[in-house]
């Protein structure tokens, strides 16, 4: 007789589930996995590498390719442990803006996790309604940024400007007539702060949609109940964080436990799951983005009273005001150095880690007091994540697999990175 | 119509009575094909509204001639063969999907004449022709020598297997009740009763007296479609396209066809067996087709609304579905029915 072998299938990289470039050896007895073997590095840009050879500046955008659905989160890492190094304080309204454009990062990031799950589970309609509500928050990128995703906004030292006074108002054109470019314009009057808070104030009613549609349908429970368990002390193990580390019941939160910015002066929970399941880890970034909600909410009210400087005004670090410089000679200096050599880091090393959407995302330097970092270290939660794709994945069934790959919420950008 | 039969006769002589089914055939198949085409589209356009999109509308007004040009389109391109696959089987497996969709018609009335072929044992025919259909997708799967290809065959002949039994079960009671196998005497059947001489005879249809096995009739009608929530023979996300995933052009277009034929199959047959069929659901009004064609939209729509809102289903919850839960509610009602018809509460 001949022995039974098992099958063998090739899932990705291209595959509807692979969330990008994910390539994974099934090993199938049945429909039942019994190894699975996750293959990386069809992304693999080599940002650690470009970031030898460019400047502390230039090394920045790099930043948002990482993990390119939290983009400012990334930024935010590199400038902390920028700063770390150069040893210099972010002005208070910096940090605030800091704040609330992680959270803004926080719910863009948790909405398309949600849409990409419940789409690989096969609720294809919260994927769209996930990005209507996304459109409003890129909105709030582009006005800032000027991009919608590739943001660049932060900067060693601070933001790169203050919030602008006006939204981007949509035109009237031969597909937009006036009446709809007014429909679209209606919530765009005030600053960006007005249609920032127009969305936190909405978006709880959005967020309860989702609820509806999702947290008591029992297909989606049959299908993440006990999916892909994760016990507390394995997730330490693994070395976990974020949400997939909270859904075990691990109450650790960097902005709880090492705060950074301004989260230590804003008021918000951080919800913990209890059976480490995907239900239990749905649950986690469900609420999330509401505490994401909450943290806006505070930063816009702060934001509204403190006027004040977004940036450092150490002009080793930061550029001078246009003004300043077209009158004094060293501030004419500083400009020139800055933006031809970039900024000099003092020797030393320096850790600095974000809580990031998807778990801790840190950035390690090693600086020769050049213009440009001796050797960078990107430390990408997804990457330590997809480790634990065998373990959570054995004796499932395919189906599962892609509700798996789906709750570890991993991205291929910081992966391969 | 004698005219028209005489001046047949004159003209074929002997062969009319086959040219006259011809005709008959062509009439209802350009219909059904022109249907399944715009439910392409309806589709396409009743989810779009529902996750907050428009669905097509470039091609023609509103997108109508769509259907048309993706027809177009898939009849353009090229069926390619995979080196691997079995030629002979691999061509035969869609063919084998739309034959039996289209055969499936050839009993399906329309109204109390308005039938191709009005057999007592119509409703049998049906189960026995809609069966084969499994052959096209465990044909093709295995044909095309493809690893996703071959797990969605496998998952497609277990999920028909196991809720084939259910439909059966649900059929049973029907039968019961109305005592007959022909598909107008069911119709029939339904047209009276105690609230149908006050009128109401839509409280007459056998949805009402047979609530549960109209309801598993739906489910596994659902399932026997491959749709969602059901459609992890294709399941987008898992098995890519499942079972058709090394198929192109027309080859794929048939496959196609043939889920949409079902459809609107199985939808008419649950307005037939379950919702009366053609009657006029109030006393007042005529028994019409077009009651027939809307109770069969009303069902088609559910199909599109459960696409937009269910999560898919595991593979194996799916057959814990059909057999514990839809098959014990059908055994179950089937017994009370049965006491329920003996007892002197019988309203049939």
């Amino acid at each position: 007789m001949a022995d039974i072998r098992n099958f063998t299938l090739n899932f990705g990289p291209q595959h509807p589930a692979a969330h990008g470039v994910l390539r994974m050896v099934l090993e199938l007895d049945g429909e039942v996995v019994q190894r699975a073997d996750p293959h990386i590095g069809l992304l693999h840009r080599a940002t650690e590498k470009l970031a030898e050879t460019r400047t502390w500046v230039q090394s920045l955008p790099y930043m948002d390719r990482l993990d390119y659905v939290s983009m400012m989160c990334n930024e935010h890492a590199y400038c902390l442990a920028a700063e770390k190094l150069l040893g210099i304080e972010v002005p208070e309204r910096g940090k605030y803006i800091r704040t609330m454009f992680d959270e803004v990062t926080r719910i863009l990031n948790h909405l398309l996790w949600i849409g990409c799950h419940a789409l690989d589970v096969g609720a294809m309609t919260m994927a769209l309604y996930t990005f209507r509500e996304r459109e409003d928050l890129m909105d709030v990128y582009e006005a800032v940024s000027g991009a919608r995703m590739h943001a660049a906004y932060y900067r060693p030292g601070g933001v790169y400007r203050d919030l602008p006074d006006r939204m981007p108002q949509n035109r009237e054109s031969p597909w937009t007539d006036a009446k709809k470019a007014a429909y679209r314009n209606r919530n765009r009057g005030g600053t960006l702060l007005d249609f920032l808070e127009d969305f936190t104030n909405r978006f709880p009613t959005y967020h309860a949609e989702y609820h509806t549609l999702l947290t008591d349908n029992r297909i989606w429970k049959q299908r993440l109940v006990n999916v892909g368990v994760v016990s507390p002390e394995r997730a330490k193990q693994m070395g976990f964080t974020g949400a997939m580390l909270r859904g075990s019941g691990v109450a650790w939160d960097l902005r709880k436990k090492q705060p950074y910015a301004a989260y230590d002066k804003v008021d918000f929970d951080v919800p913990i799951g209890l059976n480490g399941d995907s239900y239990d880890r749905y649950l986690v970034r469900m609420e999330e983005m509401l505490q994401s909600n909450r943290i806006i909410k505070q930063c816009i009210d702060w934001l509204r009273k403190n006027p004040g400087p977004v940036i450092t005004d150490n002009h080793k670090v930061a550029p001078p005001p246009r003004a300043n410089m077209k009158s004094n000679m060293e501030e004419l200096i500083h400009h020139f150095k800055l933006f031809s050599e970039g900024i000099h880091v003092p020797p030393g090393e320096a850790y600095a880690a974000i809580e990031h959407p998807k778990g801790e995302f840190g950035i390690y330097f090693i600086s020769d007091g050049a213009n440009k970092p001796y050797r960078m270290k990107i430390r990408a939660p997804g990457y330590v994540h997809l480790q634990g794709m065998d373990e959570m994945a054995r004796g499932h069934m395919i189906a599962d697999v892609v509700t798996i790959i789906g709750t570890q919420d991993i991205v291929f950008g910081e992966i391969d990175r | 119509m004698d005219a028209l039969m005489n001046l047949g006769v004159g003209l074929f002589g002997a062969a009319w009575p086959a040219v006259w089914t011809l005709v008959k055939i062509v009439l209802i198949v350009i219909p059904l094909m022109l249907g399944l085409a715009y439910l392409t589209l309806a589709e396409r356009k009743v989810i779009g509204f529902m996750q907050v999109r428009i669905g097509p509308n470039r091609v023609g007004p509103y997108g109508l001639i769509q259907p048309i040009a993706d027809g177009l389109k898939l009849l353009f391109k090229e069926i390619i063969i995979p080196g691997n696959a079995s030629k002979g089987i691999y061509l035969v497996a869609p063919m084998l999907s739309i034959a039996p969709a289209l055969a499936a018609w050839a009993v399906m009335p329309f109204n109390d004449t308005l039938v191709l072929a009005n057999i007592d044992a119509s409703l049998l025919y049906i189960m026995a022709i809609t069966s084969m259909g499994v052959y096209g997708v465990i044909l093709s799967g295995w044909a095309s020598n493809s690893k996703y290809a071959f797990l969605g065959a496998m998952r497609s002949t277990a999920q028909m297997v196991s809720y084939e039994l259910a439909m059966g079960f649900s059929l049973i009671c029907v039968l019961m009740v109305s005592g007959s196998l022909n598909l107008v005497e069911i119709v029939q059947g339904q047209q009276s009763g105690r609230f149908a001489g006050y009128g109401l005879n839509f409280l007459s249809w056998n949805w009402l007296p047979l609530l549960p096995m109209f309801v598993v009739y739906l489910i596994a009608g659902v399932a026997e479609l491959n749709r969602a929530p059901f459609d992890v023979a294709e399941g987008e996300s898992e098995l890519v396209a499942g079972f058709h995933v090394e198929y192109s052009g027309m080859a794929f277009a048939l496959f196609f066809l043939a889920e949409y034929a079902n459809m609107i199959l199985v939808a008419m047959l649950t307005s037939i067996l379950f919702l009366g069929g053609w009657s006029s659901p109030v006393g007042f009004l005529p028994d019409s087709i077009i009651w027939l064609l809307a109770k069969t939209s009303c069902i088609l729509f559910l199909y599109l609304w459960f696409r937009a809102t269910f999560p898919r289903y595991r593979y194996d919850q799916l057959m814990r579905l059909g057999w514990k839960v839809l098959l014990p509610i059908c055994l179950i009602w089937l017994v009370v029915v049965g006491i329920w018809m003996m007892s002197p509460l019988n309203i049939w």
